[in-house]
């Protein structure tokens, strides 16, 4: 069995074991990246040396009896998580030679806890964007047909280990950046609890959406890195002080007798009929291995892309204003005066996308818009959020598909941001309401992996891996590769 | 709702972006496709509703005592600085 096709948990069973040590796991990714990332566009940066130092610690504290669960295992970055002494560009021009001065609470925890750093990803520049062709550094492209996109924005993550050029990657996940490019290339995905990992030296986009999560092949990998990276961090106001559950012993809850929602907005028009099927077929097989299903509505469901529209943006206009020309970033040549380099510097280092985020954002808070856009919206949140409570009350779990489509082709849809922003109609809810969701595999239309959402309660991420646990059981989407990187 | 040059020129300069005259008509129609697409709020009940403040029921931001927790790093911050002389950032005159 080739090392890359083997699970987080093998990987980890056969470093244990001694089988082959990190620094031959790290060698044999590396060789994987060289090989496939000029293709595939996964990696904006490969940290050869780093990976080759981290894993030969990682032997040492094995070899000296201090190995813990992830001790060895190889992870890339998103470029939005700060890594000290290592270029961090968010995938924008603006950053392009920003060297992080120290490391996100999630790049210290998993370095912490043994992991070997391969690289950093791809992404839509700031995290703005559903198909990763927002990226200064040019598109990633899908590991099962190269002429579509592997959907953002953690694209680069998504794409890089759907190829298995790395068995697991951190992304974040604003209003589906995780859970839609898990879908679009048929890996696992989970964005947990608002709060529940670290965003500090994560750059921002929105904060009141922003969470950290994983991308992995299954949900039981999802669980083991989650695990490590999940907790209270002082440094983050929004970090939340709840204890941390073992992910990985609770993966093995029963389905039977939990009681799982079909969320009837998100089989409404807009869901690709194919897509829809295959939805509907995962979940017959969740109703199969003992889970009660009943439908459920969230009325003002549909509202959230419109909503998540107002106050992302505007959050966006915020974060962004950092971005000045005279602290880091992007500087224009020879400004005249003040005023001429803030708005050259920002100008020229910000892509067309971000550019118009930025101006829908100070659009709805200027003075005279704030409470037809802003306040309103975030009124609707309010809604939103009180028809997913009310759900809970009455289910464990609400299922339904992750992207209407399956992975699209490059070019597609970058004249129309509003299709472009449909994309992401099923996954920007849990954002809005702060809740945990995940994307795992559930089949394929031709060539091209479709994803099942499973979203839980606040702090119901157990719920859900144990959920896509029982499912991953009973099928083998996970495992399937793109035949091109077998 | 329809944006006109003018208006964008307007948001443009807000926001401190240099937006270029090939760039302007892009996001003159860009940015009125989306103000029209997200009027669709308004017909939403929400009189009686109020704000969402944070997504989590009962959370609020924490505050944290007002005292040094770290030690003085310039040299390594200003390393990504564009311009510095004397550990300051150098800008444009701003005062004749």
């Amino acid at each position: 069995m080739s090392l890359h096709t083997r699970s987080l948990a093998e990987l980890a069973a056969g470093l244990a074991a001694k089988e082959f040590s990190a620094v031959e796991l790290a060698r044999h990714f590396i060789a994987r990246i060289d090989a496939a990332n000029e293709g595939l566009n996964a990696f904006l940066t490969v940290t050869t040396e780093r990976a080759l130092a981290d894993a030969a610690r990682a032997d040492a504290a094995r070899a000296a009896g201090r190995a813990g669960p992830l001790t060895g295992l190889p992870v890339a970055h998103k470029d939005i998580f700060c890594t000290d002494g290592i270029r961090t560009s968010c995938g924008s021009r603006m950053l392009d030679g920003f060297i992080a001065p120290y490391d996100a609470t999630v790049v210290e925890r998993l370095q912490a806890a043994g992991t070997v750093l391969l690289g950093k990803t791809n992404m839509d520049e700031f995290a703005m964007g559903s198909s990763n062709e927002n990226s200064y550094y040019g598109p990633v492209r899908n590991p099962w047909d190269r002429g579509k996109v592997p959907g953002g924005s953690s694209g680069g993550s998504a794409a890089a280990v759907a190829a298995r050029l790395v068995p697991a990657a951190t992304g974040t996940d604003t209003g589906g950046s995780i859970r839609q490019p898990a879908a679009l290339v048929g890996v696992s995905g989970i964005k947990p609890t608002y709060g529940r990992v670290s965003r500090y030296g994560m750059i921002a986009f929105a904060s009141s959406l922003d969470q950290a999560g994983v991308l992995a092949p299954s949900a039981a990998d999802c669980a083991l890195l989650l695990g490590a990276m999940a907790g209270f961090d002082p440094r983050d106001s929004t970090s939340v002080d709840v204890p941390v559950p073992d992910y990985v012993a609770e993966l093995e809850a029963p389905l039977r007798g939990k009681r799982i929602g079909v969320l009837k907005e998100f089989f409404a028009e807009g869901l690709e009929g194919p897509t829809g099927a295959l939805v509907e077929a995962a979940i017959a097989l969740l109703r199969e291995q003992g889970a009660e299903i009943v439908e459920v509505s969230c009325p003002n469901l549909p509202l959230s892309v419109p909503t998540y529209y107002v106050v992302a943006p505007a959050e966006c206009s915020s974060n962004l204003s950092r971005f000045d020309g005279v602290r880091f970033g992007h500087r224009c040549k020879e400004p005249r005066d003040l005023m001429d380099l803030y708005k050259r510097s920002r100008g020229e280092g910000f892509g067309a996308e971000v550019k118009r985020r930025i101006m829908t954002g100070t659009y709805v808070l200027s003075a005279g818009y704030y409470d037809a856009y802003y306040l309103k919206a975030q009124k609707v949140r309010s809604l939103i959020t009180a028809d997913f409570r009310r759900a809970f009350e009455t289910v464990d779990l609400l299922v339904g598909p992750t992207s209407p489509t399956p992975a699209f082709a490059i070019g597609a849809k970058v004249d129309d941001p509003i299709t472009m922003y449909l994309n992401d109609i099923y996954t920007i809810g849990a954002n809005l309401a702060g809740l945990p969701a995940m994307s795992v595999p559930c089949g394929f239309v031709g060539a091209l992996p479709v994803g099942l959402q499973l979203i839980g309660p606040h702090f119901g991420e157990s719920r859900l891996l144990a959920a896509a646990h029982a499912y991953q059981r009973e099928t083998d989407f996970h495992r399937r590769l793109p035949a091109a990187y077998a | 709702m329809s944006l006109t040059r003018r208006d964008v020129e307007g948001i443009a300069h807000l926001a401190r972006l240099e937006i270029t005259e090939g760039e302007l008509p892009v996001y003159v129609d860009s940015l009125s496709k989306i103000l029209s697409f997200v009027e669709q709020l308004n017909a939403a009940q929400t009189a009686s509703v109020e704000p969402m403040a944070h997504p989590l029921e009962g959370e609020i931001q924490r505050l944290r005592a007002d005292v040094v927790s770290e030690s003085d790093r310039h040299e390594k911050y200003q390393a990504n600085a564009p311009l510095v002389a004397g550990a300051l950032y150098v800008v444009p005159k701003v005062i004749e």
